[in-house]
């Protein structure tokens, strides 16, 4: 069974509050799913490679071809919908609360 | 005649014929939206204007060139994590409901320069999180075989417009088994293609290791046109692959019923394990007697990780669906909250307020397995069990041409049944997830009826052998 205080501590990294009723029984959920993961423990992986992503045996160790980490410009158009969809600006920037 | 019960084929042929127009055969449809989604709510918008603006464009081409694409003037409903520009793209999350798509999806593009029809958006598991659809944020969908069941999930929306004839046809995105399960419980066609087929630009990210977009329709005939539409290598997605090599690798285009004696069938021992329901057993075998009296060489086979897929697949999914889901933050869209003060409280709150208790949980079981402690012995040691079962399909696909199984332990479920236990409503899942840990082709074709509800065969072939399994799938659905 996974601690109460463990089920806190991920709630907070989440960035999830949990009242003191959801937190019972997200503890019982997540414990519950825990165990059927505990399965894989059984499995020997000694000398097994992860395979982190089906593209890497589809055309082996990298991912194709990967573009340049570069920005392209884009529409106006589209740049406008992008701010708009903010909740919260200030003209053409995007307003975020003080960190503390 | 009743345009609705149309497939693609039959609707092209009508429109080159001029049985009917575009416009007619989209206003079947939205009517037949509007009397009876009621009973099962599969829509969660109907595009209408846009449906109907478009086919008029596509009825000015009939009668100026009267040369059209095969989709043009098809209604087709598309999943709600799939973007449409200027339209709603909610996920069926309460964290996007009003949120209105600035681009297109890359699938959407596509059609749009097909001239299909989008006559509405479908409703899903919140961000394509379940199995049942139930665990939409605004309302649940029924199964049309049964009001008091679930359509499956998370495509379930678009599973059941098809299967209820309010569209020609869907798209729906498969992470775990999310198209080929609910097309099962809804007794229609559902192809998730192999990993990097389908680009997944503007597609709203689950998993995305696993995420791919793929067709729901009414014959294994139509499934082959979506899909051949949709597919192909995009520069917005790095992970898509070039159309010539999806295409070189399988040019399988004779009648599988003439050439089924060269066939060999695998069926996997693993995938008739106890808890499985006689009435889908007795299907499955049916189907495999079917194939076999044409001709085809039946062969066991084992998959010997089978049993390990699933928790596989929930850490890595969980895992990805932590990362993935951090960009709801209430800053940049969707819905922002805050009581007070900081930045912080603007993430508690926007987060514990739009999301609801699925996703909370995958992101909660995602952020676990990847944190300090865990890693190693839940997320990594999760990849390296998929290397294991990737090589179990290698070995098989050595001596076989394509595996034959449920796709589903049981039939259709009750609504409210599995609702309460996360883990039963996972293990729903236990046949689906391998192909996409694998990124391996699979389909989900109509074999038969457990009493009156549909049960589907799950086919799955080799990497990009998509035409290969959609041949074999029509001898269970033309």
């Amino acid at each position: 069974m996974i601690k109460k205080e463990e089920v806190q501590h991920i709630a907070k990294l989440s960035r999830i509050k949990l009242s003191q009723q959801e937190l019972k029984r997200f503890q019982g959920d997540l414990s519950s799913i825990l165990d059927y993961f505990n399965s894989l423990k059984e499995v020997d992986v000694s000398e097994i490679e992860p395979t982190f992503h089906p593209a890497e045996y589809f055309f082996g160790k990298s991912l194709g071809k990967m573009r340049k980490d570069k920005a392209e410009s884009q529409p106006s158009e589209v740049v406008n919908k992008l701010i708009e969809a903010a909740p919260d600006k200030k003209k053409r920037h995007i307003s975020v609360k003080a960190i503390f | 005649m009743e345009l609705y019960k149309l497939t693609i084929t039959q609707a092209h042929q009508g429109l080159l014929k001029k049985e009917f127009s575009a416009v007619e055969l989209t206003k079947a449809f939205l009517n037949r939206i509007k009397k009876t989604d009621k009973e099962i709510s599969a829509f969660l918008t109907i595009t209408e204007d846009l449906a109907v603006s478009q086919a008029k464009k596509v009825d000015n081409l009939i009668s100026t060139s009267g040369k059209i694409s095969v989709l043009a003037g098809i209604p087709i409903a598309v999943k709600d994590n799939i973007l449409i520009k200027g339209i709603k793209t909610t996920c069926a999350s309460k964290i996007l409901e009003n949120y209105i798509a600035p681009y297109d999806a890359t699938v959407i593009k596509k059609l749009n320069e097909l001239g299909a029809v989008i006559i509405g958006k479908t409703n899903l598991d919140e961000f394509a999180m379940g199995a049942s659809t139930e665990h939409s944020g605004f309302f649940p969908t029924k199964n049309p075989y049964d009001l008091t069941r679930v359509p499956g999930g998370s495509s379930g929306g678009s599973a059941a417009a098809v299967a209820k004839n309010l569209c020609c046809c869907a798209l729906g995105s498969d992470t775990g088994g999310s198209i080929r399960q609910p097309a099962s419980f809804c007794g229609v066609i559902g192809l998730k293609p192999t990993y990097g087929t389908v680009s997944r630009y503007g597609l709203v990210a689950f998993a995305s290791s696993l995420d791919q977009i793929g067709p729901i329709t009414k014959t294994a005939e139509d499934a082959k046109i979506l899909f051949e539409a949709i597919s192909g290598k995009d520069p917005k997605d790095s992970t898509s692959v070039e159309l010539a090599e999806t295409r070189s690798l399988s040019t399988d285009r004779e009648r599988v019923s003439d050439r089924a004696p060269s066939l060999k069938i695998g069926v996997p021992k693993e995938y008739f394990i106890k808890g499985i329901d006689p009435g889908v057993k007795k299907i499955i075998k049916g189907a495999v007697e079917k194939i076999e009296k044409l001709g085809a060489k039946i062969k066991e086979i084992s998959l010997p990780h089978t049993k390990y897929a699933l928790s596989a697949y929930y850490l890595i999914a969980t895992s990805e669906a932590s990362a993935n889901l951090a960009r709801y933050d209430g800053i940049r869209y969707g819905l922002s909250k805050s009581e007070n003060k900081d930045l912080l409280d603007v993430y508690l709150q926007s987060k514990t307020k739009g999301f609801g208790d699925e996703v909370k949980r995958r992101i909660m079981l995602g952020t676990y397995s990847l944190s300090a402690g865990y890693y190693q012995a839940f997320y990594l040691k999760a990849q390296k069990v998929r290397t294991l079962i990737r090589k179990d399909f290698e070995k098989a696909f050595q001596k076989i041409d394509v595996i034959f199984a449920p796709v589903s332990p049981t039939p259709a479920f009750k609504i409210g049944e599995k609702i309460d236990d996360p883990l039963l409503m996972y293990l729903s899942d236990i046949f689906t997830v391998s192909a996409n840990l694998v990124g391996l082709p699979a389909l989900s074709v109509p074999a038969g009826f457990a009493g009156d509800l549909p049960v589907g065969l799950q086919i799955i072939g080799r990497p990009f052998e998509e035409n290969k399994i959609l041949e074999v799938g029509k001898i269970y659905a033309p």
